[in-house]
This record gives structure tokens, C-alpha cells and sequence, in this order.
């Protein structure tokens, strides 16, 4: 058996148009809305590419959580990035600097990592930190630097390249860590009573993490969980699941997503970024600090990370959006794209104004995508 | 970001600590860092070039017979409890 044969019947009509019929048939008898939040880029890309939100009754809304990492990632790190780059220039030393495509074209108020590039500094775009590696190992007499988000399923693979680099000694090669946890986001988020009455657990982060990553927020606060896969009928059995153990009072984790995640996760990763890397409070950009949600390295592989090197000004009071931007309510889950005044007129992937527009993770860019506005 | 695409394991060299694997035609060398015990043959989740997971491939045969069943069996309805193979 293939894998797209596996694949396919997580995308056969007939048995969405069951799920379907059968959410419906559980929503008849819930009593007031269910709100069901997932928190990843790609659930949300699934989620509108294929319909879903138009097939459910209009008392199960499914909205967007922070599941993007570059949408997150404060603008004062990629200001503190950028500064270093000059800092170093002025000190004759050139640094390669490399991140993934979207979060190069993140808008700061001074600039994006594109803009920079545009007066001659040297930021490449890369699918992977091992490229970065390469490009180390190319160059021995340049700092290579990996500008580094992302959410667990991301930080593992930085942890392995930063593994692989201690044990052969390569000493140009430095990362700029912005990693964030996504449990812990979540936790924050229903401290500060976002209403979340369901969740659907990001499938690769839970590939890292495992089931048993995300139960602590079923145990302390009755959240019905269910870690999904990407195809349109794995959401759509997580709408199915988490309605009727919402319905149930049922607080705990369900694994739909078993041809992927474990329930202990990947434990070689799980090993690799608790060796290197500690928690630390963090800010999520237009949401605030975040306490214990973020990753910097531990104190015996500091040098790795080149903020730990070079000492920069950020400037104070950094407006974290444009004037009328609506991703930090977006971000929250408290907002569409299309409640947003700049959404699709002064706002579009081409220009756009705020950071949800730019990643494809990004819910403003992934309803521009698909044509919502149609 | 945490998108992650299913390829097939070609070669492996623990040395390197790379593998090459082949997403239906394209082939790249991939990362085992977080997956060293990686093997020939198999079927794997690669996100930013570095091996995250094997993926079960008769897990998933078995819950898409489970979901006929279910379908078939409306009243115990996915799986007598919520999922089959729970």
C-alpha cells in the first residue's frame, strides 16, 4: 500500500458528507455553541481550503488560535537581528543570515530581513537549518546565523543541527533562537479567559510532544482535546470527537492522528531540546509576554546563540502592528480575517500590513488564498 | 511552519547522519538527527529536512477499516466509544 492510497480516504467525499451528517445530528442536542479552537497554520489551511466552516451547524464555530509561528515572533527580535548585522558590519565582520521564506518578509516598523537584504546585506532564504549547516561548513571564515522560530515540531530540528554542531566543534555556525511552546501559549491564552471550549491539537507539534504533551490542559481546566491530522476528514472526526465529549463533559486527549503521533511523542527529540534548551517567559507579538512559553539555550551553549554575542539597542516602544491591524484579536481567535478594515483593501499578501497576511500559516493570508472574500 | 510531507527512505548514512529519501519523484538528503534508528524501506514524516516520525502506515489501514465498521454500525457510533483503537 502507498502512502497516497492511505491518504485518500482521509479525503473521500462520501465519508466527509457522513462526518457531516452526523456533526449536525450532535449539534441538534448541544446546548447553546460549542467553540472548538485549533492552533496550527496548517489545520487552519485545511479548514478553508476545504469548506469546512460553510458544512457545520452555526452552533460549532471552529476559530483560529496563535498557530503561527513567524506571526508571533516579536518585532523586537527581528529588529535585535537586524541591528546585530549592522553592528557586526561596523565592526568588519560580515554575517550570513538565514530564516525560512516567510518570516523574511515579516513587516517591522523599521524594515523586514527582505528590506535589509535589499541594501546589500547578506540573508538568504532556506527550507531547512541543515541548509544553514552547509552553508557553515562552505564558509568557514563568515558567522552563519539561522534566524530561528517555531513551534516544537520546528525547535526539534534546530536542537539536532545544534546537536550535530557541538559534537564536530563547528564554531561559525549560530543560531537566533525565538522558538516558542504551543501547549504553554495555550494555557496563557485560557488563563486570560479567551473562550476555548474545545481544542484540536496541532498535529506535527504532537508528533514531537506526544498526547501526553497536551493533557495537562484537559486536567486542569476540562478541555476536551483531540490531536488531528491534516486532511479535511481528520478535522472534521476532531469536530465530530470533540462535540460530543464536550457534550459528554469528557476532559482528555484523543489520538486521531495515530498514523503520525504516539503517545509518548518522539523521544529523541524530546531529549535533544531539553539538553539545550531551557524555558524562559516570552513575548508573542501583538499578545504580550507569555510566561514559561518560550526557549533560549541553556547556559553551556550560550556562544550558540549570536544575541548572546553582540549587545544592541532595540528601540523602546515598537508598535507590534499597523494602525487598525486586527491579528493580535485574529491571533486570539477573537476575530476573522474579514472583521478587519485593512483585510483584502490595503492589506493583501502583495502588501501586506500586518503579520498574519504574510506566512502561509497565517489565517488573513490563507482566507485571501482561497478567495473568502468571494 | 510545522507542515510536514511523507517521503520514502532510500539510503541511509548513520556517519553523516543523513538520509536520502524520495517524496514521489523528488529526492533530497534529509536529516535522522531526531530519528537515528531510521531504516530502508520505510515511510517517514520529514518537516525542514529532518526526519520527525516513521508514519504507521498499517495504523492507518486499520482505522479506515474501523471507520467503515462504524459507518456500517451507526449506533456504536466511532467506535463504541470515540475512536477506534483507543
Amino acid at each position: 500500500m502507498g502512502i497516497e492510497e492511505v491518504v485518500q480516504p482521509y479525503r473521500d467525499r462520501g465519508i466527509a458528507q457522513k462526518l457531516v451528517e452526523k456533526i449536525k445530528e450532535e449539534a441538534k442536542t448541544l446546548d447553546g455553541e460549542v467553540r472548538i479552537m485549533h492552533v496550527c497554520g496548517t489545520h487552519e489551511d485545511t479548514i478553508t481550503r476545504s469548506g469546512i466552516r460553510s458544512l457545520l451547524p452555526e452552533n460549532v464555530k471552529v476559530v483560529s488560535g496563535p498557530g503561527c509561528p513567524v506571526c508571533i515572533t516579536p518585532v523586537e527580535d527581528i529588529v535585535a537581528m537586524q541591528l546585530i548585522m549592522r553592528k557586526a558590519r561596523d565592526e568588519g565582520e560580515e554575517i550570513i543570515l538565514t530564516t525560512f521564506g516567510d518570516m523574511y518578509k515579516i513587516p517591522t516598523p523599521v524594515g523586514s530581513f527582505a528590506d535589509l537584504k535589499s541594501e546589500g546585506f547578506d540573508v538568504r532564504v532556506v527550507y531547512s537549518i541543515f541548509d544553514t549547516y552547509r552553508m557553515a561548513k562552505e564558509n568557514p571564515n563568515k558567522t552563519v546565523v539561522h534566524f530561528s522560530p517555531g513551534f516544537e515540531t520546528t525547535t526539534a530540528p534546530t536542537a539536532g543541527m545544534i546537536n550535530a554542531v557541538v559534537n564536530e566543534g563547528l564554531k561559525n555556525f549560530k543560531i537566533y533562537s525565538v522558538h516558542r511552546l504551543t501547549p504553554q501559549g495555550v494555557e496563557v491564552l485560557i488563563k486570560q479567559r479567551s473562550r476555548i471550549d474545545a481544542l484540536i491539537d496541532a498535529g506535527h507539534v504532537s508528533t514531537i510532544i506526544g498526547v501526553k504533551g497536551w493533557e495537562f490542559l484537559s486536567e486542569k481546566y476540562g478541555i476536551p482535546q483531540v490531536v488531528a491530522g491534516f486532511e479535511p476528514n481528520d478535522v472534521l472526526m476532531a469536530i465530530l470527537l470533540l462535540v460530543r465529549m464536550y457534550k459528554e463533559g469528557d476532559a482528555r486527549v484523543v489520538n486521531e492522528y495515530k498514523r503520525a503521533v504516539k503517545y509518548e511523542g518522539n523521544v529523541v527529540a524530546q531529549r535533544l531540546i531539553d539538553k539545550y534548551f531551557k524555558v524562559v517567559d516570552a513575548k508573542w507579538r501583538a499578545l504580550g509576554v507569555f510566561p514559561g512559553t518560550g526557549l533560549e539555550l541553556r547556559g553551556g551553549w550560550k556562544e550558540l546563540d549570536i544575541k548572546n554575542l553582540y549587545r544592541v539597542e532595540v528601540p523602546k516602544n515598537l508598535p507590534d502592528l499597523e494602525k487598525g491591524c486586527l491579528c493580535g484579536a485574529v491571533l486570539r481567535g477573537l476575530a476573522m480575517p474579514t472583521d478587519c478594515p485593512h483585510f483584502g483593501k490595503t492589506c493583501t499578501p502583495r502588501h501586506p500590513v500586518g503579520p498574519c497576511m504574510v506566512s502561509y500559516e497565517g489565517t488573513c493570508n490563507i482566507f485571501y488564498k482561497y478567495g473568502v472574500l468571494f | 511552519m510545522c507542515l510536514a510531507t511523507i517521503a520514502k527512505v532510500l539510503e541511509v548514512n548513520p556517519e553523516k547522519g543523513t538520509a536520502w529519501v524520495d517524496f514521489g519523484g523528488v529526492k533530497r538528503e534529509a536529516r535522522i538527527d531526531l530519528m537515528p534508528d531510521v531504516k530502508v524501506g520505510e515511510y517517514v514524516l520529514i518537516h525542514t529536512g529532518f526526519i520527525i516520525e516513521r508514519v504507521d502506515e498499517k495504523t492507518a489501514e486499520e482505522i479506515l477499516h474501523a471507520w467503515d465498521e462504524v459507518f456500517k454500525a451507526e449506533k456504536e457510533a466511532i467506535g463504541g466509544y470515540y475512536y477506534p483503537g483507543d
